[in-house]
């Protein structure tokens, strides 16, 4: 026999960084190792304000997993999950109500691993392994399939990870496919990190993407392009804004220079 | 507050973070003021910021700077000094301690969460091998797997039973060692293609050589495997065996195309020769079509299986005779067979000259196989001699079409068969032509008939003596559609082969009857002397043969109501001397009827004078060349010869009793000799053309030919 088959994938690799877990280390979590604290440490040296953008897009996802289960969402479908840090969505959701039921899906194994492993005793929250960029594949998973009733509405989270889809990889065409998928009443949310009027975001995505062992290859985007990936989804208030805009708990609550965050956030109703 | 804040992320809104800072505030103010000091409740505001998510570490150092600002302004004693220090301590250990937890835990479970990824993974890859393993050991296909150089590293117990080599024997081989001469030209530049990485998959049929020599067929599917960067690793290959069923399929397609009496090719594969041979545009090409004379009798008298026998001994001959040259020889069915000339040998370099070169050789082809049918044969205990009948068509001189070019063949071997079997005959398109008019027209007759194209004109028969007439003829016409009008000669012939001359028969008989009693009555009414008329009308040998002829006489006599005695039935010498048995009694019927019986075309056929007198005959009609003469006679005058004979003609007849009748008088001198010789009756243009009913009853006003009027 040859000794090993090289077409058999070795996905889990610890001494590569994860976007993950480097983003839970961003926001003061220990879910992470060696190879992520000194790539994360790299990054913040050209651009300290990470772990502020990291804390501004998690107070974005609270304000909102809030503000749609007012709206009576229930179901949460979040792509891109990560590591199920402090303040996720199902704490957040459930707290607002207890039926509420999420799904997670990210294609970083030890962050599935570790969602299961968190959500081992919820019996309405759950993660899988998937792709977003495949959205074929994910609602046809039989996990996603037994906890969310796709013809009722469904909120749809992308947050912090349309910035590694490439342009090349389409992502208004997926998104689309996704809410085409969802039932009238459905939400898409987007959070997404921006160059506007930001050299040193510009610097710092340069850094990342010279970079051999980053994980996933960057996108940053302007105002513009994130409101196209709404395609014609009816927009939210404020519409598509600085993360720290929209709908802050006070007004007094903006942090100083909120016109240059480097981080656009927005959400589209399917009518 | 405003100190923490932003120093670790925590999911709170503002408003329940500043509720939950100032309670933790308050218990430290009352762990500071009150009277016996709890070091728990400091500890345990560490824990809870800790529980919070105020994780990072300036979060605690910015707790203890303002705390000990802000409590530092109530110090005034030393008791108090020493319980700010034990409060924050207490705060500083707690969340110490809680962060420690916290820290641990969250690796541990993050460790856990990386191995059980990781395991994830293992099981899925020891799943896949596993299954890969037992899926490429006990395959009923063959697999081998080679690097991308072709250098053999792995095969499976199908692959070694498959070739007759062991797993060793064949790991020290290349893919290049199994080049085979049947591999199709082009397959190991694509296999190279392969390894280069510009191709993924191939499928082929091949043949491989086993270790002991023998060869086999199997379907082979290459697939080329790819590193994860996309770089070609190995190639795999599957192989099933499909050696038994290459060989049914052509055993299945040699009985589809063979004849199994004689072996030879069938027609499905004489055709798809032929189609190939005409598709590929080779001009020197011929067909010979070849049927046994008389084997049906052969057949009839000395049964099946010795005809069978004789059928296989010429398939055998033929094939000996012309296979060696590269002529296919093939069983068409039944006692026909057919050779396909191909890329004939026209020796010559012109146009003509290479078809007449093309056709010499086709016509030398068809001499060998009629030579080689006609060796005696023995059958059993019989010695018998045989020949063929063969029709020759060459490309081109019989269509573009096998359909065509093989119905062209048919029709030239019928031709043979006609000119009297035990001969080739070679297509003539002349010929071909006529055949195929004459064949449309029989097959229109039927309706032509039922459509009224069919016209009878009269010629008049006129005694000699006074030159008055006495009679008409009867002659049928056949009016085209396209205006055209054909004589008898044309279609009688046919309606005779068909059958169809019974119904015209009995229509013209009527029709004729019909006029004649038409003429009669009309006379009547002008006053003029009634005079009737003798109707003749011709009647061929099929008429006289069908059993209903004398009824059908009968019946149309009675119908129109015209006499018998002044009917007369014309039959040609030839069908008169070959009626025997009933068709005879039929005509000795038709005469007791009253019915005259006259010998049309005397003299053409050979007669039996003897037997002309029990015939039951009233009349003679002398054929043309009696009355034109032979051949010329001295100063354009008659032969004197001729004219012997013809008077002895006319006494013989006289003789028997019988009247005579003279045709194609067509001339003054024509008319004299005959009327001198005692001939009754005459009829030509001299008197008459056959016309239309309508200029009959002019003609019975006087003489024919008229005198010619004065000045």
């Amino acid at each position: 026999m040859v000794d090993r088959p090289g077409w058999v994938p070795d996905d889990v690799d610890l001494t590569r960084p994860s976007v993950a877990r480097v983003y839970d280390f961003y926001l003061g979590g220990s879910h992470n190792f060696e190879a992520d604290r000194t790539f994360a440490q790299e990054i913040l040296a050209a651009l300290p304000s990470v772990p502020m953008l990291a804390q501004e897009n998690r107070g974005f996802l609270r304000r909102v997993v809030a503000h749609l289960c007012a709206a009576g969402i229930d179901q949460f479908l979040d792509l891109g999950s990560g590591i199920p840090t402090v303040g996720n969505v199902h704490e957040v959701a459930q707290q607002a109500n207890p039926h509420a039921k999420i799904i997670y899906v990210d294609h970083d194994p030890v962050a599935v691993a570790h969602s299961q492993s968190l959500l081992s005793d919820n019996d309405r929250a759950a993660a899988v392994s998937g792709d977003l960029r495949d959205p074929a594949s994910i609602f046809t998973d039989p996990v996603l399939q037994a906890h969310l009733d796709l013809d009722r509405p469904v909120a749809v989270m992308m947050v912090a990870v349309l910035h590694f889809v490439d342009d090349d990889q389409h992502p208004a065409a997926f998104i689309a496919e996704y809410m085409r998928a969802t039932a009238p009443g459905s939400y898409l949310v987007i959070s997404h990190g921006s160059t506007d009027e930001r050299q040193d975001m510009i610097d710092a995505q340069e850094l990342y993407n010279n970079r051999a062992e980053s994980p996933n290859s960057t996108r940053l985007r302007s105002h513009e392009e994130v409101t196209a990936l709404f395609g014609n989804l009816t927009l939210v208030e404020p519409g598509v804004v600085r993360a720290p805009q929209w709908r802050p708990d006070t007004p007094d609550d903006l942090p100083p220079n909120v016109e240059t965050c480097p981080l656009f956030a927005g959400v589209g109703r399917r009518d | 507050m405003q100190a923490v804040l932003h120093t670790s992320y925590v999911s709170m809104s503002r408003a329940d973070l500043q509720a939950f800072l100032t309670e933790l505030a308050a218990k430290l103010l009352d762990a500071f003021t009150t009277e016996r000091f709890d070091r728990s409740v400091p500890h345990n505001v560490g824990t809870a910021m800790v529980t919070a998510h105020f994780t990072t570490a300036t979060s605690l150092e910015r707790s203890l700077m303002v705390l000990g600002e802000e409590l530092g302004r109530a110090v005034t004693t030393p008791g108090h000094s020493t319980r700010l220090a034990a409060v924050q301590g207490a705060l500083a250990a707690g969340y110490a301690q809680a962060l420690q937890d916290r820290t641990r835990h969250e690796l541990e479970r993050i460790s856990a969460a990386a191995f059980t990824a990781r395991s994830a993974a293992e099981q899925a890859r020891w799943a896949s091998e596993t299954r890969f393993k037992a899926v490429f050991a006990d395959a009923v296909i063959g697999i081998g797997i080679s690097d991308i150089n072709g250098a053999i590293l792995e095969v499976n117990r199908a692959a070694c039973e498959l070739f007759g080599y062991t797993a060793q024997e064949l790991s020290e081989r290349s893919m290049f060692d199994f080049i085979h001469p049947e591999d199709k030209p082009g397959v190991w530049r694509e296999v190279k293609e392969m390894m280069a990485g510009s191709v993924d998959h191939l499928r082929m049929e091949k043949a491989y050589f086993r270790k002991d020599g023998a060869q086999i067929w199997t379907d082979l599917v290459l697939s080329l495997i790819r590193d994860p960067d996309g770089e070609p690793l190995y190639i795999v290959g599957m192989l099933e065996d499909i050696t038994e069923r290459l060989r049914l399929q052509t055993r299945l397609r040699h009985q589809a195309q063979h004849d199994p009496l004689t072996g030879l090719p069938n027609r499905t594969l004489f055709f798809e020769r032929l189609g190939t041979a005409l598709e590929a545009g080779t001009a020197a090409l011929g067909v010979c079509y070849l049927d046994l004379d008389g084997f049906k009798a052969i057949n009839d008298t000395l049964g099946h299986e010795l005809g069978d026998e004789l059928l296989r001994i010429v398939a055998q001959r033929l094939t000996t005779e012309l296979g060696p040259d590269g002529h296919l020889v093939a069983r068409m069915g039944g006692d026909e067979f057919v050779i396909l000339v191909d890329d004939l040998d026209d020796g010559t370099d012109g146009a003509d000259g290479a078809d007449t070169g093309r056709r010499d050789e086709l016509r030398r082809v068809a001499q060998r196989a009629l030579d080689t049918v006609r060796h005696p044969v023995v059958l059993g205990n019989h010695q018998i001699i045989i020949s063929a009948s063969i029709g020759v068509v060459a490309r081109g001189d019989g269509g573009r079409e096998a359909t065509e070019l093989m119905k062209a063949a048919d029709t030239t071997l019928y031709w043979a068969k006609n000119d009297g079997r035990d001969r080739y005959a070679l297509f003539d398109s002349d010929r071909h032509r006529t055949d195929v008019n004459r064949y449309e027209l029989s097959a229109r007759m039927p309706e032509a008939l039922a459509r009224g194209e069919f016209v009878l004109d009269y010629q008049p028969l006129v005694r000699l003596t006074d030159q008055r007439v006495v009679g008409v003829e009867a002659l049928v016409r056949w009016a085209l559609p396209t205006g055209e009008r054909l004589g008898p000669s044309k279609f009688i012939p046919l309606a005779e082969e068909t059958g169809l001359i019974v119904p015209l028969g009995r229509w013209v008989l009527e029709q004729a009857c019909r006029q004649a009693v038409q003429w009669y009555e009309v006379a009547n009414g002008t006053g003029e002397p009634r005079t009737r008329l003798l109707l003749s009308v011709n009647i061929a040998a099929r008429q006289v043969r069908h059993p209903g002829i004398v009824e059908d006489v009968a019946r149309i006599l009675e119908e129109t109501g015209w006499p018998a005695h002044a009917l007369q039935l014309e039959l040609t010498e030839t069908d008169m001397m070959g009626t025997t048995g009933t068709p005879l009694a039929a005509l000795r019927e038709l005469k007791a009827m009253g019915i005259q019986i006259a010998i049309d075309d005397f003299g053409t056929g050979y007669s039996n004078l003897a037997y002309l007198r029990d015939l039951p005959v009233h009349v003679l009609k002398l054929a043309g060349p009696f009355t034109t003469g032979r051949s010329p006679g001295h100063d354009g005058g008659v032969d004197e010869v001729d004219v012997e004979v013809l008077a002895l003609l006319i006494r013989l007849a006289h003789t028997m009793g019988l009247s005579v009748t003279a045709e194609f008088v067509e001339t003054a001198a024509h008319f004299e000799r005959l009327r001198r010789l005692g001939c009754d009756i005459g009829q030509g243009w001299y008197f008459a053309p056959a016309a239309g009913p309508e200029v009959i009853p002019q003609l019975l006003q006087g003489k024919v030919p008229p005198p010619p009027q004065p000045g």
